[in-house]
């Protein structure tokens, strides 16, 4: 097989599996879906191994391969094609093995769901848009393949469609992104616009050269064109990756089904918008003001959303949160120029977070779908397989030394702290104290699910929608589909941070994708520290992150186990900041005030008669008030009465004649 | 006449005799041999596929070849339209063969009629004189009246059919009247002397922009323009659904024809001034059919306004005159009749025991009763509304490209609000297909033909918008652009 | 002395009472018929004063081509029309609404 032939069929195979689980359905019935689907993406991911094997030790260089020429039109190509270098190769995995893992962790969370195939080919779906969009060698196919992910992404979180809060989570993070796209349209446009090219690589050739041009979209405000095209796109990446202010969707997004969670917006969707940023390194390092924006909208996001994740009950929210804490770190990572290491924690956080979901999701199942960790407690003795794993999970994301998160986590900080940007001193604060916080959640966590007493009663005679904290069965492991990918996630999670830090962050591995300038390079700095992974996790002791670290984890121990009671005190004594933690600074009210208040209470009439989702309450009937009723009047027209109609052919003949001829 | 005017004419001389034995062997026959009828016309097609591509420009898509006397004239344009005309055909026969059968119609007189209809269609595409375009249009309307008639029976057909024949008639009245206008005007019934008397005489000559109103008031009544389109719904939902099918495809193709050589070839010089006509014709059917189309419960009704807006976007493709529109507007009426025969089609797959599935309702859970077949459906309503890597998205692209290149900002935003707006009748059938309950759970079935054509046709408008591009290639090439 | 134009305004007033003759009748489809035809003799009216005055035949041969045509659209149009009685029991063009909306 040729190499072309081999790229064509990775992202081929997941849609053709998708295809046969979404179209035959009923031909191919449980298994045979599931059977396609996993097919599908086992291969898919095993050829990506081999193009990354292909990349890393038989010094296959960067290819550029078109595809296929939609058309051309003034000179602008129009194509599908593949930019395969290490940055999209390394990608190429981390997409297709989580997708993979999750595919096979689904036939055990989904066994009795009804829309199990159409479930299957959602997911397979997923992995060939996510795909098209990291082997991307042009902006349009890019943009395709972010919209498509978007899709997939909305249709998920509204899968079960009967829950009207799924449905509404849904619409916001439909709503939400919008305003992100909107933002990224403009970028591609403006792209177009001065480079007159959707290629990658005439772009990124052509970008120094409109450096100092500028436009003035304010009239007297002049700004840099590569200014303006670098944050509109980052505004779409902020959609995408739930940066602050753009965040509020991805909360709410936890209604999907817990695989979705994992691998959307954990580990592949939600990084699109980190990878889109490092690829369009070239573009950003020309403007300083892009970057120092990127850097303060990603040290708001990691150190305050941490902390709204101290207080939620929701099991998975508090990963979701935790999530976007560990975006706002990527983006920071970004924002000082540190791509390599952006890429590098979106690595090891997809296998660890996505860890933590499934980790969460068989505690769910085994709990019968009750999330609230209220009513958990003490689950080690029933599920010594998830708790190990969820440890492994836990250690890793608040970076304790030699597991993965360390490694990706401390390289950010000491990049930011050697960083000379605009705004590096509080952005270096945020990620400094973000540790504590990520420590005393994610221990907040593993307590209350875990250790101490449990906190629910198993009732035999409880009926099949018991009150919270009542349970049917008593709660046991959950089966191999499950427990196996938790394992084979956890391996990566504790290993890949020690083996790939040195060829990713220092070697230089990934700077045929990513460019970044002499001046702006602080890994260069942070590499002239660096000994081997062993002699930077010996040297952790004496930093300050590790013993921050620490205090998170004793203060979640004293909080949570010493004394149960002290986290109800410290809710009474500290009201305010309490209320403020748990309605997450009231973005979503505000927002709620702003902008959706008015929209909302107009919509809320015909909100309230959509019965089968989007198309026929939300679309149709909404804005279809006004053309349904002038419909009806346009109709009117067509009487049936032919002299009628001779009469309109006149009175049009005599119309277009009186224009025309008379004047 | 020469041996190359027989020759550039093959195709035609074909289709005529094939008509001719078709109606001299349906004598001899047998109700239950029937099938021999239809074998014949789709050996007719085949056969005048194969004339048709024998014929050799030595490479140049722009070159043109005359015949008689330049009152014919074959180029890479009118052989492209005759080759979609033969392959929509060729589906509609498939198609119609299924309900004829069903509802006990099956006769000669549908492959007959049709097939003179597609000589009308080739002649009007070829005509490079105004004898010969009257002739086409006269030949492709009379057959069209007849099959809208085709079922004797029906009240609401013969109504169908008698408002068909009168707004038809005066419709080519008004042609007819502008053409002795521009008859007056330039001594000539020749497009290309025509043109060049054009060229000389400008659009001062007041007789001359009198003709062209008229002349485009014709035109627009085959486009079924808004507002010379009243007879289109009606016409639709009374003619029985084999005929809708033939109505609502071909015949686009030769209008297009007709309109780039009258409007382009003849009074090219003239584009200002029915640029502007095209304009308001083009604006008024893309708002008029798809604000309509809402309110349609019925499914050939919906279609029916549908295809006014569609026409509303083909206009659009001609008017800015530039050959990059002309290939555009080429590309849409292609695309446009591949996916009416498709939605069509569909229409006859439901229509069972020769009760035709007039309502939206009929559409209800088909994915639970066939999911490929409310996949086929729902890609060719995807197309439709222009969704993007379906082909109808593609054709709707280049179209409002061309417009905007052409500095017609204003027609451009238009056409996109009402595309967005029409998307919503289009999707609730997606949406009938998936989400509701089907009405009746018998299930669907089909002779193979039928089946492996309805599904090319299906694939059809999915791969044909990933595959474009060389369509899309010879179509602008055509024209030059 | 008569002048094109003489014969112009005479196929324009026929073109005229024709179109009106289709909207106004509400009563009988073989009016419309009639209208129809008148319409087209109206056209020749035109084609045969151009040709007479241009001194060119084309006109004319286009004159009897119209007419043939005419002699097979006002075939098909009784045809359609016996259709429609047969079907209906009438003849009278307000009562072809069925189809409408």
């Amino acid at each position: 097989m040729s190499l072309k032939t081999i790229l064509i069929l990775i992202p081929l195979l997941p849609l053709l599996a998708a295809a046969v689980a979404g179209l035959l359905r009923n031909q191919v019935g449980r298994a045979g879906s599931h059977w396609v689907t996993i097919l599908g993406v086992a291969i898919s991911f095993a050829l990506s191994v081999y193009v990354l094997y292909l990349q890393m030790y038989q010094g296959l260089g960067t290819q550029n391969i078109s595809v296929y020429t939609w058309m051309v039109a003034d000179g602008i190509k129009f194509e599908i094609g593949f930019l395969i270098d290490h940055l999209s190769s390394l990608m190429m995995v981390v997409v297709s093995f989580i997708s993979f893992m999750v595919h096979i962790y689904t036939i055990g969370y989904m066994a009795d769901d009804p829309g199990y195939q159409r479930f299957f080919s959602y997911i397979a779906l997923f992995t060939f848009s996510m795909l098209m969009l990291v082997m991307s060698n042009n902006f349009l196919q890019l943009f395709f393949g972010w919209e498509a992910v978007g899709l997939v992404s909305y249709l998920l979180i509204g899968f079960w469609f009967d829950r009207e809060s799924a449905v509404y989570a849904g619409l916001k993070a439909f709503l939400v992104n919008r305003v992100g796209d909107f933002g990224f349209l403009l970028g591609i446009a403006a792209v177009l616009y001065c480079f007159g090219s959707m290629d990658y690589f005439e772009v990124f050739a052509a970008a120094p050269g409109i450096e100092g041009q500028s436009v003035s979209i304010i009239p007297g405000v002049e700004w840099q064109w590569i200014t303006v095209i670098c944050i509109c796109l980052f505004i779409g990446a902020m959609g995408k990756s739930a940066q602050a202010p753009l965040h509020v969707w991805l909360p709410d997004s936890m209604e999907g089904p817990t695989p979705i969670s994992a691998l959307i917006h954990a580990a592949t969707m939600v990084t699109a918008g980190i990878f889109m940023v490092a690829r369009m390194s070239p573009l950003f390092e020309l403007s300083e003001a892009a970057l120092s924006f990127v850097m303060l909208i990603g040290a708001l996001t990691a150190f305050f959303m941490g902390l709204v994740g101290i207080v939620q009950n929701d099991i998975k929210r508090v990963i979701a949160y935790s999530t976007l804490s560990q975006l706002g770190y990527m983006t920071v990572a970004l924002g000082v120029s540190a791509y390599s290491a952006a890429i590098f924690h979106l690595g090891t956080h997809a296998f660890f977070k996505a860890l933590l979901f499934l980790g969460a999701g068989s505690v769910i199942i085994a709990l019968h779908h009750q999330q609230d960790m209220r009513y958990m407690g003490g689950l080690r003795k029933q599920m010594p397989i998830t708790w190990i794993t969820a440890w492994v999970g836990t250690l890793a994301l608040i970076g304790f030394p030699f597991f993965a998160g360390f490694y990706s986590k401390d390289a950010i900080i000491e990049a930011v702290h050697a960083s000379s940007r605009w705004g590096a001193g509080v952005a270096y604060w945020a990620v400094l104290l973000g540790v504590i916080v990520t420590s005393f959640y994610s221990f907040r966590l593993l307590y209350l699910t875990f250790h101490g007493k449990p906190r629910y009663t198993v009732d035999v005679g409880a009926g099949h929608h018991p009150p919270d904290g009542v349970l049917q069965h008593a709660p046991k492991e959950s089966p191999l589909v499950v427990t196996v990918p938790l394992i084979l996630l956890a391996i990566p999670s504790i290993v890949i941070g020690y083996l790939t830090i040195d060829p990713v962050l220092f070697t230089g591995w990934l700077s045929d994708s990513i460019t970044v300038l002499p001046q702006n390079d602080v890994l260069a700095a942070v590499g002239e520290h660096f000994h081997g992974p062993t002699a930077m996790a010996q040297h952790a002791l004496q930093t300050a992150p590790f013993w921050l670290m620490l205090g998170g984890f004793v203060l979640a121990t004293l909080v949570y186990m010493v004394r149960p009671a002290l986290a109800g005190t410290l809710a009474q004594r500290f009201p305010r900041l309490h209320a403020l933690l748990e309605n997450k600074f009231y973005v979503d009210e505000l927002y709620q005030k702003l902008f959706i208040g008015n929209t909302l209470r107009i919509g809320n009439g015909l909100w309230k008669k959509a019965d089968a989702g989007l198309i026929d309450g939300w679309l149709v009937n909404g804005s279809a008030k006004l053309v349904g009723s002038l419909s009806a009047r346009v109709r009117t027209w067509q009487s049936g009465f032919l002299f009628q109609y001779a009469f309109a052919m006149i009175i049009g003949l005599i119309g277009i004649l009186a224009i025309w001829v008379m004047l | 006449m020469t041996r190359m005017d027989f020759l550039l004419i093959a195709p035609e001389l074909w289709v005529v005799t094939m008509t001719c034995v078709i109606l001299f062997v349906d004598l001899f026959l047998k109700e239950e041999r029937r099938a021999i009828v239809y074998l014949l016309a789709m050996v007719t097609l085949v056969f005048a596929a194969i004339i048709t591509l024998r014929f050799d420009y030595g490479g140049d898509p722009t070159a043109s070849a005359f015949a008689f006397n330049g009152s014919f004239v074959r180029d890479q344009m009118g052989d492209m339209l005759k080759l979609f005309s033969y392959f929509v055909l060729a589906m509609v026969f498939i198609y119609a063969k299924f309900f004829l059968r069903q509802s006990r119609m099956f006769r000669a007189d549908f492959y007959t009629l049709s097939l003179e209809a597609l000589l009308g269609i080739m002649l009007l595409i070829s005509a490079n004189n105004l004898v010969m375009v009257y002739l086409g249009l006269e030949l492709l309307a009379l057959a069209s009246y007849t099959l809208v008639a085709y079922d004797r029976d029906s009240a609401k057909g013969s109504e169908a059919a008698m408002k068909y024949f009168v707004l038809g008639s005066m419709a080519s009245g008004i042609l007819l009247y502008g053409m002795s206008m521009i008859y007056g005007a330039t001594g000539t019934l020749d497009l290309v002397a025509i043109s060049e008397a054009v060229r000389v005489s400008g659009s001062d000559d007041i007789m001359l922009v009198f003709g062209l109103v008229f002349l485009v008031v014709g035109l627009a009544f085959k486009f079924g323009a808004v507002p010379f389109h009243m007879w289109v719904p009606d016409v639709y939902e009374g003619a029985p659904v084999s005929t809708t099918l033939f109505i609502s495809s071909v015949p686009k193709m030769a209008a297009f024809a007709m309109a780039f050589r009258l409007l382009q070839t003849g009074l090219g010089d003239l584009q200002s001034d029915w640029m502007q006509m095209l304009s308001l014709l083009a604006v008024l059917s893309i708002v008029f059919g798809n604000l309509a189309a809402i309110a349609q419960t019925n499914i050939k009704r919906m279609l029916a306004y549908s295809t006014i807006g569609h026409m509303g976007f083909v206009l659009m493709g001609l008017l800015p005159g530039t050959a990059e529109s002309y290939g555009a507007g080429m590309f849409y009426v292609i695309v446009y009749a591949l996916m009416s025969a498709a939605a069509f089609g569909m229409v006859i797959m439901l229509s069972a025991r020769g009760v035709e599935a007039e309502n939206l309702d009929d559409f209800k859970g088909l994915n639970r009763r066939n999911s490929w077949y409310a996949a086929i459906m729902a890609m060719v309503m995807f197309s439709m509304a222009g969704v993007p890597v379906f082909v109808g998205f593609f054709a709707k692209w280049l179209v409002i490209q061309a417009a905007l290149n052409a500095g017609l900002v204003w027609l451009a935003i238009i056409a996109v609000v009402f595309s967005v707006i029409g998307a919503f009748y289009y999707i609730r059938v997606v949406k009938l297909m998936y989400f509701d309950e089907p009405i009746t759970e018998a299930p669907i079935d089909a002779p193979v033909d039928f089946r492996a054509a309805i599904s090319l046709n299906g694939v059809i408008m999915l791969g044909l918008g990933i595959f474009s591009g060389s369509l899309i290639q010879i179509c602008m090439s055509s024209f030059g652009a | 002395m008569l002048t094109l134009a003489h014969f112009l305004t005479l196929g324009a007033l026929l073109f005229c009472l024709s179109a009106a003759g289709i909207f106004l009748n509400r009563k009988n489809v073989i009016i419309l018929l009639m209208c129809i035809e008148l319409m087209l003799l109206a056209v020749n009216m035109n084609f045969v004063a151009f040709s007479r005055f241009l001194g060119n035949l084309d006109g004319q041969v286009f004159v009897f081509f119209i007419l043939t045509v005419a002699a097979a659209e006002a075939a098909i149009g009784l045809a359609i029309l016996v259709v429609v009685f047969r079907n209906r029991q009438t003849i009278n063009v307000a009562e072809l609404d069925d189809l409408k909306g």
